[in-house]
């Protein structure tokens, strides 16, 4: 098992060192840094004189190693636009992006997993297919028709929820959160839904699925054969053996929530790093648009090593000496 | 041994309605099995054996049904009860063993957990009791340093320990009993014979009565007491083993124990029965073999043969019907010519 992990730590760092590469990448082929730093007045002396200083001029190789040993220490540059250390500006507006993705995770992964066992369990039932025709519609539209729609009818035509910003927040250890209080709660909604919907419908047609092929196979049937409870066949033996593959996905989906939360977080102005980027984008703003890019690169990575790890706990058959005996 | 009938299938149907029609796959069969008795259950794949099985312990895949008929445990009536006493019979009065022992155990659950959670929904006793009655189901069918052994998984288990240990859960209720659908057949073939001496020692030790489904004719005829043939849904025939191997009467039995290999590996060519079996949809009137038939009458075609009692065993042939006796002896003398 050591060998394994060892083994997905690698690879992970693989994955970031390349990420930072193409991070980097950015900085060095889009637009002219000297450009945005430098005033009208300056000279073209001048401009070279700052591009050596800054060892702009040194081999890519060289540049990326210093660039990489900045990150490493926690620097990320200064923000073309705003002025300030990238890294100040991002954790000022993480929590809020974090927060809202946690929510809709849960409402995902919790509803998900829960309408997808109803469904395969009740199969034939009306509301199973009720609801399994209803999930196409949270497959099949895209994020940002969801939350106007979401928009018109919660805060325009039943106005009872806030359709923008992040309400009021509680400061928790110094970071302002909008989950604890009610109004922040209540402006959370919305957002959470539209970001949650694609990944719960994904997740809900999985589960109900692998629950179908589960319920079908032979150890089912002998456990039926043995006389065991519905419940204890449903929940203890079906359940169970679904989840290596959901955990695959919905760890996969957790990591997509926070990168789609840029449109989210766009339609509903929630000021997270998605909103962030964004605007980053609009004025080409290289160093935030770099930092985000290794930033989501780390959740995906750290999430995906979380995955990996959970199979052990669940699968014993991936146990080391849990080697086959016999075949 | 004892004359007490465990079980009694009289005149069950099993019927699946599909967009084309209704299928039978089980038509009026007729057995019973007595305390101890192993009936060994053959015919070609689709012929309804698993079917019965199924239809025994109320497993019938939907949409399928028993339509007709009556199914008796110790002459109470199983065939229609709730769905929950039906389940608290499984298990507990009837075991099933099925063919593949790779895919009969849940992968993530030890076996013991899997043994322990099958006598507790059965029976009310401690968890440390069904830990302890686990590992002596585990002894009792072989498997070696069972204590330790409880605690391992199915993949730590070789095919043939693991089918040991489908052997012990279906036992561990100690049921009246066993029906075992093609115990052997997914394993190597130098552990079947360890498995179905196993089988049949420890259902001769307790007594239970056993329904085993299978292919082979070395098993049946090392390890059956009786046998019963299927054919398209129906019974041929069914009666002792060694009368039915050494002495079949139905013309399909004829043929099947002639396209088996006999034991002292005689070269000759084997003869096949020509054809195959009819599909469900398309099963002709009368008897259902009458188009492989090389001795069918003109009644073959129009009425059902019923299961009559001929030398020792019970064929359902119009062959051996008073009425038809002088046609199937014209028969065969113009095959003969024919033949000549
Ligand atoms: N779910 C189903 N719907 C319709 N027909 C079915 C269904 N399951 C089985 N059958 C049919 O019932 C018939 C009997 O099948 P069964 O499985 O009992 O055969 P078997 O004698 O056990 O064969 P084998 O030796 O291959 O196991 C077959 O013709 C099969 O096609
Ligand atoms: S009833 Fe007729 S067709 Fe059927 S087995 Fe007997 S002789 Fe052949
Ligand atoms: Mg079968």
């Amino acid at each position: 098992m050591l060998a394994f992990v060892i083994r997905r730590v690698g690879e992970a760092l693989l994955v970031l060192f390349i990420v930072a590469l193409v991070s980097f990448a950015m900085f060095k082929f889009m637009g002219d840094p000297i450009q945005s730093m430098v005033g009208q007045e300056a000279t073209l002396v001048d401009q070279e004189e700052l591009r050596e200083r800054l060892g702009l001029n040194d081999p890519f190789p060289v540049q990326y190693v210093a660039y990489l040993g900045r990150v490493l220490s926690g620097e990320f540059g200064i923000s073309y636009r705003v002025g300030l250390p990238v890294e100040e500006i991002i954790l000022d507006r993480l929590p809020a992006t974090l927060e809202l993705a946690l929510l809709s995770g849960l409402i995902a992964i919790s509803l998900g997993i829960f309408l997808g066992i109803y469904t395969a369990i009740r199969r034939d039932g009306f509301v199973a297919h009720f609801i399994m025709t209803t999930s196409l519609i949270g497959v099949s539209l895209p994020t940002f028709l969801i939350g106007v729609f979401l928009i018109w009818i919660f805060a325009v035509e039943l106005n009872v929820l806030p359709s923008y910003g992040r309400g009021e927040t509680l400061d928790v250890f110094g970071v302002p959160l909008s989950i604890f209080t009610l109004d922040g709660l209540k402006s959370m909604i919305l957002p959470a839904v539209t970001l949650g919907l694609y990944q719960m419908t994904l997740i809900m047609r999985l589960v109900r699925s692998e629950m179908l092929e589960v319920l079908r196979t032979d150890f089912i049937r002998f456990a039926r054969a043995r006389g065991l409870s519905n419940k204890a066949i449903n929940f203890r033996h079906a359940l169970k053996n679904t989840l290596v593959p959901v955990i695959t996905v919905t760890g996969l989906q957790l990591g997509s929530i926070i990168a789609f939360a840029i449109i989210t977080e766009t339609v509903f102005q929630w000021p997270g790093v998605g909103l962030l980027f964004i605007n980053a984008v609009n004025v080409v703003d290289i160093p935030i648009m770099s930092t985000y890019l290794l930033l989501v690169a780390v959740i995906f990575v750290t999430i995906n090593l979380i995955v990996d790890l959970l199979y052990f706990s669940i699968d014993p058959r991936l146990k080391v000496g849990g080697g086959s005996k016999g075949h | 041994m004892s004359e007490e009938i465990v079980l009694t299938v009289e005149d069950l149907i099993v019927e699946f309605p599909t967009r084309k029609g209704i299928l039978r796959p089980v038509d009026r069969v007729n057995f019973n099995i007595k305390k101890g008795e192993i009936l060994g259950v053959v015919g070609e794949s689709g012929a309804g054996k698993s079917m019965c099985g199924s239809a025994i312990v109320g497993l019938i895949d939907r949409p399928g049904r028993i339509t007709g008929g009556e199914i008796r445990l110790q002459n109470e009536r199983i065939d229609n009860i709730s769905h929950e006493r039906m389940r608290k019979i499984r298990g507990r009065r009837i075991g099933m063993v099925f063919q593949d022992p790779l895919t009969s155990l849940n992968p993530l659950m030890t076996v013991g957990e899997q043994i322990m959670e099958t006598i507790r929904v059965h029976l009310k006793i401690s968890e440390a009791e069904a830990r302890q009655r686990a590992i002596a189901a585990l002894e009792e069918v072989g498997i070696p340093a069972a204590s330790s052994r409880v605690d391992a998984y199915p993949h730590q288990f070789s095919g043939g320990m693991r089918q040991r240990v489908v052997i012990a859960l279906a036992l561990a209720a100690e049921p009246e009993l066993i029906i075992a659908d093609e115990p052997t057949t997914a394993l190597d073939v130098s552990v079947q014979a360890q498995i179905m001496a196993l089988l049949k020692k420890l259902c001769h030790e307790r007594g239970t009565a056993v329904m085993l489904i299978t292919h082979d004719m070395g098993v049946i005829a090392e390890t059956t007491d009786r046998v019963a043939v299927l054919y398209a849904g129906r019974l041929a025939e069914i009666g002792p083993t060694k009368d039915v191997l050494s002495n079949p009467s139905h013309p399909y039995t004829i043929g099947l124990m002639a396209s088996t290999p006999s034991p002292t590996g005689s070269t000759e060519r084997l003869s096949q029965i020509p054809g195959s079996m009819p599909n469900l949809r398309a099963i002709p009137q009368g008897c259902a073999f009458n188009q492989r038939c090389t001795k069918a009458i003109s009644a073959c075609f129009k009425h059902l043969p019923i299961l009559e009692p001929v030398d020792k065993t019970d064929v359902a042939c119009w062959l051996y019907d008073e009425a038809y006796k002088d046609e199937a002896a014209e028969q065969s003398k113009t095959q003969l010519k024919e033949g000549a």
